[in-house]
């Protein structure tokens, strides 16, 4: 880990001297308004306090961390923490503390500050605890991870563990990790949430609900400052709407434009598009603590008898890609060497018979009956599979619920087949791969809907929670893909693609694989 | 008369404490947990008990239906479940630009709507006639959505004369004062002589206050026709024309007033359907208004704020309702000796 961060630490002095040696071009870069057309307000600016992605946009320009994602990618970086050591037994985190930085209102950033951010969220007597509920916190299992947070010094922090825990650099990287200005909340109180003040590179103007937010470039920003004067997020609910904004000229780059609208999009001379798979899966789980599941030719023969390229074409359209594993190909240690079932219904036949099934069988699809990006509509994709499953003999009946009731009869295992999926938080494959089919998480309520207890793979995936060598974790990864895709306790459908367009006067976008949305590094050519 | 108006206001009162009793059972008893919604993919046990307590789903219901009272009683809804803030907050910030939009929508409509439907009945089984009503059709049959975005292609892509949406040039920066914004662009007007925000303002309604105004103005079109038709039959009607008065005069004055009753009924129907339900409009022009919100807040399980917005709603919808029955005294004075 140690080589790692120095790795990093040369990488970002290599970068840094390339933007000083580019310095003369950034008076050309920098100034302008830059208006993002989005489909939903937020629903407060509090990182800790937020837990959907349009509020966590402004986290992303706002806010700053300990360690950062490097733009565009799931790679950890230093940012508001210069390096870290990790004790032997890796139980124990000291960070070292950038020093100079200040917020936005003008008070120092220091451990003070770091131990205030995140004690907030789950010491219950911290007086700034009761502006929760903390639910981020709370969903990624922060208490059973984190003992303490004690400040060292002025500039050192210390974090204490409960267990050996990889990903939980990953999760300080995360967007409810934010260090927020102790002197604001303690100003503000609840209302911090309409009055965000963080680190980041551009500082929080004004709000009016529902319909925009104005964010300002941070001046006293303590690397190269942002390149937009103002960033306006703006919220234009109709996909369609918000594309004849674009078209116009109102707003200059647009979140989740409508399927039908993106080939004009494409063929129009002053818009382009920057496109990426979604850091998410599509599948249907099939539920082993049921028969004829448990049998592995069955699961096989099922996963011969999906036609993934049919559902894709009439389902997702432009916004899909088929998936072989359980985790999306923008995260590291994805398996691409693995050969997806191909669709055989032969095959699938043959399977069947091995496995004693010769005439079929008769079970039930759950539906479910939201939309997601990665099911975005989940009752025609159970139509289809049902005439696909048809096909080999097997007759499924289709099922569903109002959400809340499907989750909970899903943690309760009382589906046979079900569709469901999963959007990653912090960009770890641990996130995917002991959230959705550890053994563990086969406890009710459950999150393992496929009730796969697979010894082999839990046992990697647990090796590769406790060790922090990056190449060691993929490889064991890598080796719990082969696994899984032998087993088939899943058929993976799909990954969403997120698809965003803008005027072609918009410079260095980048799509980051978890869903955030920055702007620093971007800038409009004149 | 002063004897109706307190008969009238009196009976507002269980008219409201029916609403408010019915949209806490309405909610307390519809499926789907909200602590399970609010998290959805990602809920733990933990997480669900720790959310229902922080909320008070852990009490027994009437024991939260006691707590609840008291707090609608003095106006507090709490705290919206998705953003922490005080729900009345959370309503004021919106309302206005419901208000505003349904303002203008019902002025477009009414007007025009009276307008044709006035011509149409005197100019019976005309072309005139024939045309307006056959329009009125096909406003009312029209998908808002649609229409919506036609308006949009047209005058904002193609002829570049409207905006495609919002309330207000967002380049402007303008802070609201009192949040109806072409009220707020007068003031600025007056403050400053910078007319620039009140003509925005006043570009961004047209739009959306065409597109919610269609149906009302088609039923009110309907309305008056028919209404109007019938007062025409009238003797009264006959003997006006006899003595020789001039025909605007009959129609106008001695027919128009009675026949606006039932258009009256309508239009204040008709006004408070649009304070609750402009949620299309308000999604195609990214209009920051209440309908969407309420939408959404239904749709996340957002109890006080679904409380809240609805009992809201609803005041305003009785208030509406109220104006309109004692509008009618004053009109027709038959009805207060009833």
């Amino acid at each position: 880990m140690k080589r790692l961060s120095l790795l990093l630490v040369l990488l970002i002095a290599a970068l840094s001297l390339f933007s000083f040696s580019s310095c003369g071009k950034s008076g050309e870069k920098s100034g302008g308004v830059l208006v993002f057309g989005r489909s939903g307000d937020a629903a407060g600016l509090d990182p800790g306090r937020e837990t959907d992605g349009e509020s966590l946009y402004i986290a992303d320009n706002v806010f700053e961390n300990l360690v950062e994602f490097v733009p565009g990618t799931t790679e950890i970086a230093p940012c508001l923490a210069e390096k870290w050591d990790i004790s032997a037994n890796g139980l124990e985190f000291i960070f070292y503390l950038r020093k100079g930085v200040k917020f936005h209102d003008g008070t120092d950033f220091n451990a003070d500050a770091v131990v205030f951010s995140l004690a907030r969220q789950f010491k219950k007597d911290h007086p700034a605890y009761k502006y929760g509920p903390w639910k981020y916190w709370s969903a990624m299992g922060m208490d059973d991870i984190i003992k303490d947070v004690v400040k060292i010094d002025d500039y050192k922090v210390k974090i204490v563990l409960k267990k050996k825990e990889a990903p939980f650099l990953a999760n300080l990287a995360m967007q409810f990790a934010g260090i927020v200005s102790p002197a604001a909340v303690e100003k503000y109180k609840e209302n911090f949430a309409n009055n965000p003040v963080g680190t980041g590179p551009f500082k929080f103007v004004q709000w009016i609900k529902d319909d925009s937010i104005i964010l300002e470039r941070n001046d006293n920003y303590w690397r190269e400052k942002a390149y937009l004067d103002r960033l306006i997020l703006k919220v234009i609910p109709e996909p369609t709407a918000r594309y004849l904004a674009l078209k116009k000229g109102e707003v200059d780059i647009i979140d989740f434009p409508s399927p039908e609208d993106i080939e004009n999009i494409k063929a129009d001379k002053n818009l382009k598009v920057v496109e990426q798979p979604g850091l998410n899966v599509g599948y249907l789980a099939m539920n082993q603590s049921k028969k004829p599941f448990d049998n592995k030719l069955v699961r096989q023969a099922i996963s011969h008898a999906i036609n993934k390229a049919d559902i894709i074409k009439a389902v997702y359209g432009n916004l899909g890609t088929p998936a072989k594993n359980p985790i999306p190909p923008t995260m590291w240690s994805y398996n691409d060497s693995i050969k997806d079932y191909e669709y055989n219904p032969k095959l699938a036949k043959e399977l069947l018979k091995k496995a004693g099934y010769e005439n079929g069988f008769k079970t039930t699809l759950w539906a479910m009956p939201v939309s997601r990006p990665y099911n975005p509509n989940a009752k025609k994709v159970a139509e289809i599979m049902q005439a696909q499953l048809k096909e080999v003999g097997i007759t499924a009946d289709i099922v569903s619920y109002e959400w809340g009731t499907y989750l909970d009869k899903l943690d309760n295992l009382q589906h046979d087949m079900c569709l469901i999926g999963w959007t990653g938080d912090n960009g770890d494959p641990d996130n995917f791969l002991y959230v959705l089919l550890s053994i563990q998480s086969t406890n009710k309520p459950a999150q393992n809907y496929a009730f796969w207890k697979n010894e082999k793979f839990d046992s990697l995936i647990r090796q590769a929670k406790e060790t922090f060598d990056r190449n060691k974790r993929t490889e064991l990864y890598k080796e719990a893909q082969v696994i899984f895709h032998e087993e088939a306790p899943w058929v993976p459908i799909a990954h969403s693609i997120v698809v965003e367009p803008m005027k072609k006067n918009v410079m260095d976008f980048k799509l980051s694989p978890l869903g955030k949305r920055e702007f620093r590094q971007v800038w409009i050519q004149k | 008369m002063y004897k109706f108006i307190l008969k009238r206001v009196g009976m507002l009162f269980p008219t409201l404490f029916g609403v408010i009793t019915l949209v806490f059972f309405m909610l307390a008893l519809s499926p789907g947990e909200p602590a399970r919604v609010i998290l959805g993919e990602r809920a733990n046990k933990e997480a669900v008990e720790k959310l229902n307590a922080e909320l008070g789903l852990d009490k027994p219901m009437h024991v939260q239906y006691v707590i609840y009272l008291k707090k609608v009683v003095q106006l507090d809804f709490g705290r919206s479940i998705k953003t922490g803030q005080r729900v009345i907050d959370e309503i004021k910030s919106r309302f206005p630009a419901t208000i505003e939009l349904a303002i203008f929508s019902m002025i477009l409509a009414s007007v025009a709507g009276i307008f044709i439907g006035v011509i149409s009945a005197t100019k019976r089984y005309s072309l005139l006639d024939y045309v307006s009503m056959f329009g009125a059709l096909f406003g009312v049959s029209m998908p808002v959505f649609w229409l919506g975005l036609v308006l949009i292609i047209i005058f904002s892509v193609n002829l570049n004369l409207l905006p495609t949406g919002g309330r207000m040039d967002i380049r402007y920066y303008f802070v609201p004062i009192t949040n109806f914004y072409i009220l707020d662009g007068l003031i600025h007007f007056f403050k400053s002589g910078d007319l620039g925000v009140f003509l925005s303002a006043v570009t961004h309604m047209i739009l959306p206050a065409v597109t919610l105004g269609t149906i009302p103005l088609a039923i009110i079109a309907r309305i008056t026709r028919s209404s109007m038709l019938e007062v025409l039959k009238q003797d009264y009607i006959k003997t006006a024309r006899a003595i020789g008065t001039p025909e605007h005069k009959v129609i106008f004055k001695y027919a128009l007033r009675n026949a606006l009753l039932p258009v009256i009924t309508v239009i204040g129907l008709q006004f408070g359907m649009l304070l609750a339900g402009a949620i299309l409009t308000e999604t195609i022009f990214a209009w920051p208004g209440i309908g969407k919100w309420l939408y959404h807040a239904i749709e996340s399980r957002d109890f006080p704020a679904i409380q809240g917005g609805i009992i809201v709603i609803s005041t305003c919808f009785v208030l509406i309702n109220l104006f309109v029955d004692l509008l009618y005294s004053v009109i027709n004075p038959k009805i207060r000796t009833e």
